[in-house]
């Protein structure tokens, strides 16, 4: 028999998180800081226009880019924060929440050879989405000293007459690091030199402690080169929902839109409507939910660096990436130890690229109660550690 | 900073000065003066725990009382309230806009003790006109919390 299988996929990496997502699914009584999604449940009232919309029979497929009442919102939003205007009919869709966003924007923007910057550590997709759709991956290790924020040094290093994209991974899951106004200002004139497009996934923007939040595509020019790409999953609590959407000028927008169209048709149509309610009348819900993170937020960080777990402050998402390099063991073996010792499970940096090595990720994506339990577990497992490697 | 400090407090009031402290990343004596402060000035006015009794061997009855007064010449609403919730079973009374006066909380052992309260004491006071009693039979929300409904974490242990 031939082999089934296609060489490109099967040499693709599987996401390091499995890994150890097997390992912990096997303990019952573990608890978990390793969850990449909002603990809130999606406020009553975005539920209730979803189950308005069921009661009504709204059951039918929308229009492939999406319902256009939706997208008029998502275009207000957009307006709202940044002051910069899509066309609602030509500029924007809405998509199986950010990810997919990601997976056909590479595949319309990539040919053979083109490379794809992508700085590291971050979200899991962007590797394995850049080789499906042909192009080759070139990290960007980001580092703590620099708060994991991208440097123009650091992109400018990095880039060949064959670099066409750049992903903007910002505020950023695992770090919790934030692009300031200032770091993008900085950002630009090497994009514009090197003609580079950008595909800046901001599904955190409105998780973000310090200040009104920024996009790349607010500064002149940039707009025109780039795929924004936004949901609903963490800003309304929405992950199991599916639902994001994609705006760009409109010559890659159109090529998105087809690629959809074809495999997916349209977003689910009951998401859409509960969405429609989320954006009308949602900013109440994602202020009263950035508060309760940002207060978790603090206490994690005060906590952790009281034990001796050394973290720069993180502004955005809801992760804290401490370093555990003073400890002499890889995050692996961290992550792996701290659970069979004290059943907590936290991810290894190394989840989100190579140069996570050394750091964990912890999501503060819980109560305060069910924090306060996990990190006198992690306390006591820190302690040990310390006094087993004389670090005491 | 007091408006914030309240609105932890209001949901948890267990939370150490410390943690109060690093939640809201200040400086921890501020927090602990602040807090002493209101106690002082009966904004913080007690720090009570929200119990669901029909899960004991406790057996309870909560009582609503909607009351009609006639205010009079030298004794107006608060005097009369006064009388009212110098009871113990009394565990609440409101001044009310609309179609009565006061609404009485009652927590009684069993629903006699309250027709006796309501009987005995409450309807034979000078200046009460009528009084209706509304019992409670279940308890769905209390004080912002879902009763007798765990919420257990349905995510998938760990993803990206």
């Amino acid at each position: 028999m031939r082999n089934p299988l296609n060489d490109r996929i099967t040499s693709l990496e599987p996401s390091g998180i499995r890994k150890f997502f097997d390992i912990v699914a096997e303990m019952d009584d573990a608890i978990s800081l390793g969850v990449g999604e909002p603990d809130f449940d999606t406020p009553w009232h975005v539920r209730e226009e979803g189950i308005h919309s069921l009661e009504r029979g709204r059951t039918f497929y929308t229009s492939n880019s999406g319902l256009k009442e939706l997208r008029e919102e998502i275009i207000r939003l957009i307006k709202r924060r940044y002051d910069v205007h899509y066309d609602p009919l030509s500029e924007c869709m809405v998509t199986i929440g950010g990810s997919e966003a990601i997976d056909i924007a590479m595949r319309v923007m990539l040919s053979p050879g083109d490379e794809v910057l992508i700085p590291q550590p971050s979200y899991v997709s962007y590797v394995p989405c850049c080789i499906m759709a042909g192009g080759t991956p070139v990290p960007i290790e980001l580092e703590e000293k620099d708060e994991f924020r991208l440097t123009p040094e650091k992109l400018a290093a990095k880039i060949t007459p064959k670099t066409k994209i750049l992903v903007l991974p910002f505020p950023n899951n695992p770090t919790g690091a934030i692009m300031e106004y200032e770091d993008l200002a900085k950002l630009v004139p090497i994009i514009e030199e090197h003609d580079l497009y950008v595909i800046s996934d901001e599904i955190y923007s409105e998780l973000s402690y310090k200040g009104k939040v920024h996009s790349i595509i607010e500064f002149p020019g940039m707009r025109e080169r780039t795929v924004y790409i936004n949901g609903f999953s963490k800003a309304y609590a929405m992950t199991g929902w599916r639902l994001g959407y994609a705006c760009a000028p409109q010559m890659i927008l159109q090529q998105m839109l087809k690629l959809h169209q074809f495999s997916i048709m349209c977003a689910p149509t009951t998401s859409q409507y509960a969405a429609v309610e989320a954006l009308r009348n949602g900013d109440e819900d994602i202020a009263r939910m950035r508060e309760a993170y940002d207060q978790r937020r603090k206490y994690l960080v005060s906590r952790l660096r009281e034990m001796g777990m050394e973290c720069f402050e993180p502004y955005g998402a809801f992760y804290v990436f401490p370093s555990i390099k003073r400890f002499g063991m890889s995050s692996d073996e961290f992550a792996t130890r701290l659970l069979r010792e004290e059943k907590v499970a936290i991810v290894p940096g190394t989840a989100f690229g190579a140069c996570g090595e050394g750091y964990m990720r912890i999501s503060y994506a819980y109560s305060l109660q069910d924090l306060k339990k996990a990190l006198e577990r992690m306390e006591r497992f820190v302690n040990g550690i310390k006094k087993e490697k004389g670090l005491l | 900073m007091r408006e914030r400090i309240l609105a932890i407090l209001e949901k948890n009031s267990r939370l150490t000065v410390k943690e109060l402290a690093s939640i809201l990343g200040e400086d921890e004596a501020m927090i602990a003066h602040e807090i002493e402060a209101m106690e002082n000035e009966h904004i913080i006015c007690g720090y009570h725990t929200l119990i669901n009794w029909d899960k004991t061997k406790d057996e309870r009855v909560d009582a609503l009382i909607e009351v009609k007064v006639t205010p009079q010449r030298g004794m107006g609403f608060d005097n009369i309230a006064e009388r009212i919730y110098q009871y113990d079973e009394v565990d609440a009374v409101y001044l009310m806009s609309g179609a009565f006066d006061f609404m009485v909380l009652i927590k009684g052992k069993t629903m006699k003790e309250v027709a006796s309260f309501v009987s005995m004491k409450l309807s034979p006071m000078d200046s009460i006109l009528s009084t209706s009693t509304h019992f409670v039979l279940k308890k769905y929300k209390d004080h912002g919390t879902v009763i007798d409904q765990p919420k257990s974490d349905e995510r998938m242990k760990v993803s990206p």
